[in-house]
């Protein structure tokens, strides 16, 4: 059981959800979040003088799976969120040690 | 013979009477009865003598009347209009001696309420320039600023008002006076309602009342545009003070030289509505408290500008065009009356000129900028009303607009100058209300129709509302510096007004995180 936390573009919100839908995954949770990668954020002009965005808006999502869906969700987040630029963003994988599903009292892998 | 005001009334009035006539002839029924009309015309005497009674305890007066003129006999309506467009009007006009006179006059009184409404309703949308100011100052300036400048245009506001009731009107328009300054004390005409609510006051087409609430307005405006330039870092106490001393004594003497009949009105300069009286006059106010203020922290680091942004650039441009909605009555209001064609020009070129602002501000942002920045093309419309304002009365449509995009060129490149010499100014300020006010003032020596307006006399006033607003506000804030102190501390300019002068946040449940 892994938890995938992704940092993308805003824009690839909607792609994204479709495509882990798509192979069945039921949950999602996304944050709004700013920060900066090698891009090192970028130029922008305010009533005539330059300053620097150093962090830049991006979206976290965060969804847990399981170890056998683990890379297809993986191949279905980049797939969607791929645009080829600077600033796509990263995917993290990070283990999992328990899930617990709140209303039944479920665990692991029949708690996501 | 001159042309008689009373003239297109008198003709519609009479146009009206003689349609009602004709349909209660029609329809053989008597007209509504309403109280004891009646005229009675003394057509043989030399001096016609007009007098129209009728019950006026109730609304709908102007309907009544014309009830009540539905009875009378064309004859006599005839005589009665000859009267009035003959050698009586000015007699009419000024020689009153009791308010049911007054309003007893048929052509004149109509006229009266019709101007003084308009006053009125003007005096109203001067007053929304208010919450104009106020949006845009706090969409251009961070979040956590938002309720010091709230606050600050709620007080102007409020002490503009007062104050102008307690000197400020007086002071401005004192009669006969020096030329120069003559302080003077509160409101008031002692009971003498003949003199002071019927066309005997002023030019004849205001009360008393309607005059003071419509300067009252303005006043407020050079303090509140004060109030955008020093944002972010002015401490509230001593602009409290500051703003206070400037709307209640230092506007009212600058606008006595021109408006109150003082010297700069003899020596023939022309401001209409105030873009040296008011915009000039507040923005060089703005400069010299910005001096002393020192910019934000942050805003230029070794050398460099670094921009701070504004926070909302919706609320900005709410404020923006509020601002052009009261600009309607700002100058429309400026006639002084409800003249058709002097106030409908004045709303062409009102909005000419702030279109052509905002156009030429637009082009030269994308030129010379790289960029189609938002709120330059805002500062662009205020610089086209600013520049508009000192001649709207007197200048063509065409004019209106080279006015305008002057204007809107000028001041891309006046912000982005002042900006790099390290003078602060978060909303522009400066730019819009001072060099704009100054090319407004002087544009009416070059574009006015009237050949009594000259480029030199012009020059001479702007230069000294720009010079006197400077002076006194550089030795004010620098009083009010030097003893109650007029800047924040570093750490609370860092937390943000809201936090650190009013304990409370603009946006207690939004979510932020400050870059």
């Amino acid at each position: 059981m892994v938890k995938i936390e992704a940092f993308l573009r805003p824009a690839a919100l909607e792609q994204v959800q479709k495509a882990l839908a798509d192979i069945g995954i039921a949950g999602l949770s996304v944050l709004e979040v700013r920060g900066y990668g090698r891009q090192r954020g970028h130029r922008e002009v305010y009533r005539g003088a330059e300053y620097t965005v150093d962090f830049v808006p991006k979206i976290k999502i965060e969804v847990a799976v399981s170890d056998e869906v683990k890379q297809q969700a993986i191949d279905a987040i980049i797939k969607a969120a791929k645009t080829g630029q600077v600033g796509d963003g990263k995917v993290f994988v990070v283990p999992v040690n328990e899930a617990v599903r709140v209303r039944t009292g479920e665990t692991g892998d029949s708690a996501l | 013979m001159p042309i008689n005001p009373f003239t297109y009334i008198a003709t519609s009035c009479f146009k009206e009477c003689y349609n009602i006539q004709a349909s209660y002839s029609q329809l053989l029924a008597p007209p509504l009865h309403s109280g004891s009309g009646q005229w009675t015309t003394e057509s043989e005497t030399s001096h016609l003598h007009i007098q129209f009674y009728l019950e006026r305890s109730s609304t709908g007066l102007m309907h009544r009347n014309l009830m009540h003129i539905s009875r009378i006999r064309l004859a006599s309506l005839i005589a009665a209009a000859m009267a009035i467009l003959g050698d009586s009007t000015q007699a009419v006009a000024e020689g009153i001696t009791s308010m049911e006179e007054f309003q007893s006059m048929p052509l004149v009184y109509p006229k009266f309420m019709i101007d003084n409404l308009w006053i009125l309703i003007s005096a109203a949308l001067v007053f929304v320039m208010h919450l104009g100011f106020a949006t845009l100052e706090t969409g251009l300036t961070r979040q956590k600023n938002t309720v010091n400048i709230l606050f600050k245009n709620i007080f102007i506001v409020s002490v503009g008002i007062v104050t102008y009731a307690l000197t400020g009107f007086n002071t401005m328009y004192p009669g006969d006076f020096n030329g120069f300054i003559s302080i003077l004390g509160p409101i008031g005409f002692g009971g003498d309602e003949v003199a002071n609510l019927t066309t005997n006051y002023g030019p004849g087409t205001y009360t008393y009342w309607s005059d003071f609430i419509f300067q009252a307005m303005f006043a407020a405006t050079a303090a509140t545009i004060v109030s955008g330039a020093v944002a972010e870092r002015v401490k509230l106490t001593g602009f409290m003070v500051y703003a206070t001393i400037l709307v209640a004594f230092l506007y009212p003497i600058a606008g006595s030289w021109k408006w109150g009949g003082g010297w700069l009105d003899t020596m023939g300069f022309y401001d209409f509505a105030g873009s040296s009286i008011v915009h000039a006059f507040g923005g060089f106010s703005a400069l010299a408290c910005v001096l002393v203020l020192g910019p934000r922290r942050g805003k230029y680091v070794n050398g460099q500008v670094r921009p701070i942004l504004g926070h909302s650039m919706p609320l900005a441009t709410i404020g923006v065009f509020l601002l052009w909605l009261g600009w309607f009555g700002f100058n429309g209001g400026s006639v002084l009356s409800a003249d058709p064609g002097l106030v409908s020009l004045v709303f062409v070129t009102t909005s000419l000129a702030a279109a052509a602002g905002a156009l030429a501000s637009i082009f030269t942002s994308m030129a010379y900028l790289k960029k189609p920045d938002v709120s330059m093309a805002l500062n662009g419309i205020l610089a086209g009303l600013v520049g508009i304002t000192a001649g709207a009365d007197s200048v063509t449509w065409i004019g209106a607009i080279l006015i305008g995009l002057i204007a809107g060129t000028i001041v891309v490149f006046a912000i982005v100058t002042i900006d790099r010499i390290e003078i602060d100014d978060p909303v522009g300020a400066i730019s819009v209300h001072g060099i704009c006010g100054m090319w407004g003032t002087i544009a009416v020596g070059i574009f006015s129709t009237n050949a009594d307006h000259s480029v030199i006399t012009q020059i001479i006033g702007t230069l000294s509302y720009a010079a006197f607003a400077f002076v006194a506000s550089l030795i004010l804030a620098s009083l009010v510096k030097a003893t109650i102190g007029f800047r924040v501390s570093a750490e609370e300019e860092d937390e943000g007004l809201d936090m650190s002068e009013h304990g409370q946040p603009a946006y207690a449940d939004f979510q932020h995180i400050n870059n």
